[in-house]
């Protein structure tokens, strides 16, 4: 661009300085100049990261049913947990927490732990029946894990739980939309 | 086309601090004054330099923002760093030569002479020119400067080690001398003038 009007330091003219100095103008009307072009390639680059991030999604949402259900695993001894107590395991993965609690003697509900908004780790709130995210004050109701408050819009991924000869295992995950 | 130019003439400057006072009242940064009243040498003078924005051709504050965030405007006029772009670095303070950027710490922002924009871009004087009562800082054409002072002339190039820096802004120096350019770089290693110490 050779209509800037600022001097470079050394004084030679626009075309023998070196593109840094084109890509960060100093004079105003060259910074805020967006070209036809430029903006067509921005229309066109977002455009096709949209596509990519569809197709992304697709492709974990059918990868993610053909895995079908995980392992059943064991969590505890039945004894191991008082009623209107919790404990945590890692259900899938390593890294999935998950939340167990033990409403009544013969009650177990268990979700993952990982709040629905932004990730934070639910606690259980039982007296009042309810699982609380302190992160932005989420509420998600402890029988079923339908959020009640806050900001979550969707319900916890539900853990299913069988008892089998005094322990409770996890048998899969249920995610609900 | 409006052809008025600034024209600084410290000789006049009587350090009223009315020009001060005027450019922290603009509402575009309103309790901040972007004009700095500088005392030449305290201990043995009262004199007294308005230093506004020169306005520089090549502006080194702007070369040296790794922000990008100084920009000049088609007219000239370079204007304070852009809030979403400044970094709060301080390179553009440590390196305009005149001193004239200055880092508002509670805003993380360099805040700088724009010669009010808002005012001189329709038509109108900077609130500091407006208020000058001794014509230290005046805002007109060339012609009216040089008529209303004869015996002056104004420059607008500087020199500053072997920068030589063309500016926007006039400084007023008087018209039957030769224009004397100081090296103030070399001069900054010379022993100070004027600062003995009164009490030895």
């Amino acid at each position: 661009m050779s209509d800037q009007l600022s001097i470079p330091p050394d004084g030679r003219p626009y075309h023998d300085q070196p593109q840094w100095r084109n890509d960060f103008p100093i004079d105003w009307p060259q910074d805020e100049l967006v070209a036809r072009r430029d903006f067509t390639k921005f229309l066109v680059l977002t455009s096709f990261a949209f596509v990519v991030g569809q197709i992304w999604i697709a492709f974990e949402n059918f990868s993610r049913k053909r895995r079908g259900q995980p392992p059943i695993r064991p969590i505890a001894k039945l004894d191991a947990i008082p009623i209107g107590g919790a404990i945590t395991f890692a259900y899938p993965e390593p890294h999935d927490d998950c939340i167990l609690v033990r409403t009544a003697a013969d009650r177990f509900v268990a979700y993952s732990q990982k709040c629905t908004h932004l990730s934070c780790a639910v606690t259980p709130e039982i007296e009042k029946n309810c699982l609380h995210c302190p992160c932005h004050h989420g509420y998600f109701d402890l029988a079923t894990g339908a959020p009640t408050a806050g900001p979550p819009r969707r319900p916890l991924p539900r853990i299913k739980l069988e008892i089998r000869d005094g322990a409770i295992y996890a048998t899969g995950v249920e995610v609900r939309a | 086309m409006i052809t008025s130019e600034f024209f600084i003439d410290p000789n006049r400057c009587i350090g009223c601090q009315s020009c001060v006072a005027a450019c922290s009242e603009c509402d575009t940064h309103r309790g901040v004054s972007m004009i700095h009243l500088q005392y030449v040498d305290r201990p043995i003078s009262v004199q007294t330099v308005p230093v506004v924005c020169m306005h520089c051709d090549s502006p080194t504050c702007a070369e040296v923002c790794p922000a990008d965030a100084i920009k000049r405007t088609d007219d000239g006029v370079v204007q304070t760093a852009r809030k979403p772009r400044c970094i709060a670095c301080n390179n553009c303070v440590l390196a305009c030569p005149f001193g004239v950027p200055k880092m508002q710490v509670e805003y993380s922002l360099m805040m700088k002479c724009d010669m009010c924009y808002d005012r001189t871009s329709v038509g109108s004087k900077p609130m500091c020119a407006s208020v000058c009562p001794s014509g230290a800082l005046y805002f007109g054409t060339r012609e009216e400067i040089e008529h209303q002072r004869p015996q002056s002339q104004p420059v607008n190039s500087f020199q500053f080690g072997n920068q030589v820096i063309t500016t926007k802004v006039n400084m007023m120096v008087p018209r039957n001398k030769p224009v004397q350019h100081i090296d103030v770089t070399s001069a900054m290693n010379d022993e100070p003038i004027g600062i003995e110490d009164p009490f030895e």
